[in-house]
């Protein structure tokens, strides 16, 4: 189901903001869409778009030197919140492919994931550097674990080893699961009482 | 109690390379997050694996805006009632139990587990929804999935899982009068922060908890996931079967005992080991009120708003909340009270709230919303006049929904207006676009509708009691 993710080239865009909550990367009155697709005007809508319906200029995305930006660098704590997968599917539609934070919420991180969305954690210093300098160009080697700053700075980031192997094969988790379909049958078999 | 829980559950060990597989016991479903998952499972020809493992319901984007019958329920907007109409279809083909519009045991999906007695000790739970956390006050395991997890359940009655760490919270002490749960719960989130709980299954323990009844217990672990944890969980105990007992969902008969000895073996040992622990003491607790943009800015009901000098992201919460540091609540003007969500809208916070309203009226130009979780707290509600206390008072009883606290089924608050609200959440545009959240109790929620103003509900129950 998912493209295979082996390497990613690109600018960063930066928002520093604590805590960026799921309602605020896609508001719940876009939930009632019935498919996968089409939520890239819904991203961070009500803080991209004005009150009267104009663009927010000075919110980051918005800006010139944002636009073509894969990588987006939150502040800590990011995807916090619902467990609505529109929000990796509104920031893959918009064009982000990869998430950089301190720390980012656990079913964000899995929803991420299981779409082709990279949610890579780092240190505080690599973070705070990146919020500093909006922009910078970085390198992700998603077979390598690794991220290169400019300058050449190779970081490593921590990632499950299964979601690393299903992203760079391209492989689906459910096709997975089915192959334990055996297990799954023998454990409601074996199993000392039934829900 | 997780480690008990989790290794019951285990279908294949995880390694270094791969994940556990983890059956799921229980898959609530609702509409807004399944419509994708069954269409993945059309588009690969599979059937919904364990469909009497599988309950549905609607609740986020249906109406509550009162009718005589379900028949007239009017959903607002395309979207919605053509996410309602797929959940009909959906349940329909696949073969799945929907608690729909004309069901009398319809509500809110996190009211109705526990109500019908799905909800059971030592299962595993899961839902396309983060409050999901709720049914861990029974002591399940049970937490929120995305949308690509309902498919792999729904097709495997399983997940993919990575063992999480656990964090047990202690609670000294007992609540005073006129303090609830839902203070506790805001005042633990503000101890650990946010993302305190991040990667870990919450374990409440302690004087405090072990004297709740279960609808306190549901409120706590209802708001594990505001503290960044997917799952919290209460031991079961005596108040925990009495609660089940004679639900219509339980085992029955002599599968009920068996059931009893089984769930009573759940509890951690004394020994037990916890990644992390945090203690809060909850003698002191006063009535607890958000001041910011998320469940974790929270302040005692008269103490000031504090000042992070320097910090933006505090900053930019303060000025979306139009609200000073230095100051206390108590006083800002109010426009807005909702007293629901699946985190107080069950009987007793019903009661709790009646309980102050009783003989006041909702202070002029405040809109006050109640909104049952559940058709079945409607109309328990209903049999103890609950309802006649709102409208006396001048509130809205309303149908059973998630209505105000996600502004997404036509319950909204308005751009700028300050809500105090029962609910979990108090983001930014999360009760509408522009609302000011400020999370509270059910009893410091309809303290404020009498004065309009952020309010102590503590002299209200002085005076009802004399």
């Amino acid at each position: 189901m998912s493209e295979a993710i082996i390497r990613l080239r690109s600018r960063t865009v930066v928002l520093p903001t604590r805590d960026i909550d799921t309602d605020q990367i896609i508001p719940a009155r876009f939930l009632t869409a019935t498919s996968r697709e089409g939520f890239a005007d819904a991203l961070f809508h009500d803080l991209r778009y004005n009150a009267d319906g104009s663009l927010n200029e000075d919110f980051a995305l918005n800006k010139p030197e944002a636009r073509g930006c894969e990588i987006l660098v939150g502040g800590n704590n990011f995807g916090c919140g619902s467990s609505r997968e529109h929000a990796p599917w509104a920031l893959l539609d918009y064009g982000i492919k990869a998430v950089i934070s301190t720390k980012i919420a656990d079913i964000f991180r899995n929803n991420a994931l299981k779409n082709g969305l990279l949610p890579i954690v780092v240190d505080d210093d690599t973070h705070k550097w990146l919020l500093e300098n909006p922009g910078t160009e970085v390198v992700i080697d998603v077979a390598a674990s690794t991220m290169t700053l400019a300058g050449g700075t190779a970081i490593q980031f921590p990632i499950d080893a299964f979601a690393r192997y299903c992203l760079v094969e391209g492989i689906d988790e459910l096709g997975f699961l089915q192959q334990q379909l055996d297990s799954i049958e023998r454990y409601e078999e074996q199993r000392s009482w039934t829900p | 109690m997780f480690e008990k829980v989790w290794v019951d559950h285990v279908v294949v060990e995880e390694t270094a390379d791969t994940p556990a597989v983890l059956y799921v016991d229980l898959h609530l479903i609702h509409e807004v997050t399944t419509p994708q998952a069954f269409t993945l499972l059309r588009e690969l020809r599979l059937p919904v694996r364990r469909p009497g493992l599988t309950l549905a319901t609607m609740d986020h984007s249906t109406p509550t805006t009162p009718v005589s019958s379900f028949k007239d329920l009017a959903v607002v907007g395309e979207g919605a009632a053509r996410q309602i109409g797929q959940m009909q279809q959906n349940c329909k083909d696949f073969g799945i139990e929907l608690l729909g519009f004309d069901s009398d045991s319809r509500g809110i999906v996190h009211v109705i587990g526990p109500e019908l007695g799905a909800t059971q000790p030592g299962k595993t739970i899961v839902c396309g929804d983060s409050h999901t956390s709720t049914h861990g006050a029974f002591g399940a395991l049970a937490f929120g999935i995305g949308t690509t997890e309902v498919a792999h359940v729904l097709a495997t009655q399983c997940l993919l899982q990575r063992k999480p760490r656990t964090l047990a919270v202690d609670v000294t002490g007992r609540l005073s009068a006129g303090v609830s749960s839902k203070d506790l719960i805001l005042a633990i989130i503000g101890e650990i922060g946010v993302d305190g709980g991040t990667g870990h299954v919450i374990e409440y323990r302690g004087d405090a908890i072990t004297a709740m009844d279960m609808e306190a217990r549901m409120t706590i672990c209802n708001m594990s996931i505001e503290a960044g944890a997917r799952a919290g969980m209460i031991g079961p105990d005596d108040t925990t079967f009495e609660y089940l007992r004679g639900r219509p969902r339980v085992p029955q008969d002599a599968d009920w005992d068996a059931a009893i000895a089984r769930w009573r073996a759940l509890r951690s040992d004394d020994d037990a080991e916890f990644d992390k622990t945090a203690t809060v003491a909850a003698d002191r607790l006063q009535p607890m009120v958000t001041f910011g943009t998320n469940p974790g800015m929270v302040v005692a009901i008269n103490d000031p708003v504090p000042d992070i000098a320097g910090d933006a992201s505090f900053r930019k919460a303060l000025d979306y909340m139009q609200l000073e540091p230095g100051k206390p609540l108590t006083e800002t003007a109010v426009d807005v009270v909702f007293v629901g969500s699946c985190t107080n809208s069950r009987l007793s916070d019903l009661q709790q709230a009646a309980a102050v309203l009783e003989g006041h009226r909702v202070a002029a130009g405040v809109r006050m919303l109640v909104v049952p979780g559940s058709q079945q707290v409607k109309r328990a509600a209903e049999a103890l006049g609950l309802d006649r206390v709102f409208v006396a008072a001048g509130a809205e009883w309303r149908e059973s929904g998630c209505s105000m606290c996600l502004g997404m089924n036509g319950d909204t608050v308005p751009r700028g207006q300050l809500s105090v609200s029962t609910s979990n959440r108090n983001f930014e545009g999360r009760q509408g676009i522009g609302a000011r959240t400020v999370l509270a109790s059910p009893m410091t929620a309809a303290a404020s509708a009498i004065r309009g103003r952020v309010a102590d509900p503590r002299p209200f129950l002085q005076v009802s009691a004399t």
